[in-house]
């Protein structure tokens, strides 16, 4: 039981990180990234290339994929989405049109990296920590072994994504709430009709978002290998589903909110996989379907038609 | 002459007749069989987002239930084929009134809502718990019934309403009074339309034609499983070929099937990621260069397009 719990926490703000992204991006431009779960496997092969190619590691994939997709956050805004608002129902196109990116982003890393599923040795993980340790205060080197946490061992890479997470979520509240740019987001959020009307660059601020939603999105990625065990290029369309299932469960445009979601689905899903594990697999899907039902205007704002 | 008659007379009737009398000179059956259930598919997708305005993101929950109800009857109350299709429509509709509380939902937000019960759909029937009545993830096989040549004429049969039914809906006050509601619910409302009932019966009528279409394909190829009958291509390709030849029309989504799976299949699938990827940028051109489809390329010159 506790052991389910703390594991639910430890998922759970991971989760967070996945969903965060996305929620930004939806938030800013009420725009449905369906590529979302892939950019998460790319940044998954960031991770994997930065083992393979380097043998060091995997935390130091973080910052890079964090760079590299905030820069083709940035780039796919401009070539995507200002032809895409013109259109007579961008937020019904953008499912479309984003299916179409996640199928070519598929498609080019089967042709690339095959279909078989990719791992790392989960020990890689945090060298650079036990390395620090050894030199600064002797002891023996080697691979991070199990944490514990309330009397149970968790396997180190789970409570390091989770560090990640915490750190990550902060990293977004403070853009939002204490820089300048962050202000101009959350004003295109609440009324992006208005904010243009104020003189805001929309179109700048929107492309921040983006970047910022597509970097968050990779470097989540990075511990997907060893939160899930594999990768496969064909992981992507099942991380979406779940993580618009964390973003429902928080509430929009707001950081905490999906924190909260994401640790509320880790619960859940680390609850029903321990008693019963063969419905584990429905649980994203009915969590989504019951929130969206019960709940659709306050956790989401205008999602009930007025007629 | 009627508008109406000279739609069914111009465009369903060629194509009952060209896709009654193709097997007799075209060898390739399963392909043209394809070719069928895609065309319901895409009329009965045009028949809920052409019309309505919402995008079934999960439109092939329909089509796998209607799989499974046409299995299940078959191998547990060993009824004839053509029952179990019916039944097999029957719930599909069953699982559209189930699904009725998403019509709440908007925009996106019912694209996602659909597209999470058709995986929990798919969860639900190939969870190894009920193996006892779907045989769970192991798959069915039901070759007691097997009669590929009657299922082709069934699944004709049912693209011929389906295609009847959008005849109806382009040329009727109901399917007027659906496209006021898709435009806007509001005014509509203040017309006298009652919204909710159009829009029920609208989802019901396409849920009802998948469910047909996946009962007959389930008597068509007789082995499936699970992934099979939920996949997700069914779906997208559903939704893609209507959108490619323009929905809100009876043309759009034949035309967008014919083209574009023929395509799928001249390109054929030695390689299916290269397909993928072609696939992928076709539908980003389609989004970004020709929003509201191939007919658009006929509206914009002002000819009018049934």
């Amino acid at each position: 039981m506790t052991y389910a719990l703390v594991a639910g926490v430890l998922f759970g703000l991971y989760f967070s990180l996945v969903g965060i992204g996305l929620n930004l991006v939806f938030g800013v431009m009420r725009i449905v990234n369906l590529a979302h779960g892939d950019i998460l496997m790319l940044g998954a092969f960031i991770a994997l290339g930065v083992v393979g190619l380097a043998g060091i590691d995997p935390l130091f994939a973080v910052p890079l994929a964090f760079v590299v997709f905030v820069l083709v956050g940035v780039l796919l805004y401009w070539v995507l989405v200002p032809r895409l608002q013109g259109s007579a129902n961008p937020e019904m196109l953008s499912i479309i049109l984003f299916f179409g990116l996640s199928q070519v982003i598929e498609a080019v890393t089967t042709i690339f990296a095959g279909t078989s599923e990719r791992s790392i040795q989960s020990r890689l993980l945090g060298t650079v920590f036990t390395t620090i340790k050894v030199k600064w205060f002797g002891g023996k080197a080697g691979g991070a072994g199990p944490i514990q946490i309330f009397g149970q061992g968790f396997p180190a890479p789970w409570v390091i994504a989770a560090i990640t997470s915490l750190i990550a979520i902060a990293l977004v509240y403070l853009y939002l709430y204490h820089t300048r740019l962050g202000t101009l987001t959350r004003a295109v959020m609440s009324r992006r009709d208005e904010a243009l009307a104020t003189g805001i660059d929309v179109d700048r601020v929107s492309a921040a978002a983006f970047g910022i939603g597509l970097g968050i999105a990779a470097v989540a990625g990075v511990f997907a290998p060893f939160m899930f065990g594999s990768v496969t290029p064909a992981f992507g369309a099942d991380a979406t589903v779940t993580s618009f299932a964390i973003v429902v469960l928080g509430s929009l445009g707001n950081p905490l909110g999906t924190a909260l979601g994401g640790v509320v689905y880790g619960l859940c899903y680390m609850l029903v996989q321990t008693y019963l594990s063969s419905w584990a697999d429905l649980l994203p899907y009915v969590l989504l379907i019951v929130i969206l039902l019960l709940r659709p205007s306050g956790l989401l704002g205008r999602r009930v038609r007025v007629a | 002459m009627h508008n109406a008659s000279k739609h069914l007379l111009f465009i369903l009737a060629p194509l009952v007749v060209v896709f009654a009398l193709l097997p007799g000179v075209y060898q390739n059956h399963l392909l043209l069989f394809n070719f069928v259930i895609f065309l319901i598919l895409a009329q009965g997708v045009n028949i809920i987002y052409g019309f309505t305005g919402y995008l079934p993101f999960g439109y092939v929950g329909f089509f796998g239930a209607g799989a499974y109800g046409f299995a299940i009857m078959v191998m547990h109350l060993h009824t004839p084929a053509p029952l179990a299709v019916l039944v097999g429509g029957v719930v599909a509709v069953a699982l559209g009134l189930l699904l009725t509380p998403l019509l709440r939902l908007s925009g996106a937000y019912f694209a996602i809502a659909n597209l999470a019960a058709s995986l929990a759909v798919l969860h639900f029937v190939a969870n190894p718990a009920l193996e006892g009545i779907t045989k769970g993830p192991y798959g069915v096989s039901l070759t007691g019934t097997f009669n590929p040549s009657h299922a082709y004429y069934a699944a004709v049969v049912v693209m011929a309403l389906t295609v009847g039914a959008v005849v109806y809906l382009k040329n009727s006050p109901f399917g007027l009074a659906l496209q006021a509601v898709r435009e806007d619910a509001v005014s509509a409302s203040m017309a006298g339309v009652n919204i909710v009932k159009m829009r029920v019966i609208a989802w019901l009528a396409s849920a009802l034609v998948a469910g047909l279409a996946g009962g007959i394909y389930a008597w068509y190829v007789s082995v499936f499983y699970p992934d099979n009958v939920f996949s997700g291509e069914f779906s997208i390709f559903a939704i893609v070929f209507a959108l490619f030849g323009g929905v809100a029309t009876i043309t759009g989504p034949i035309v967008g099937v014919l083209i574009l799976y023929g395509i799928y299949n001249l390109i054929g699938f030695t390689t299916p990621q290269y397909f993928q990827l072609i696939y992928g940028l076709l539908i980003m051109g389609l989004v970004l260069f020709l929003p509201a489809g191939l007919v658009s390329l006929a509206t914009r010159r002002g000819w009018h397009v049934p």
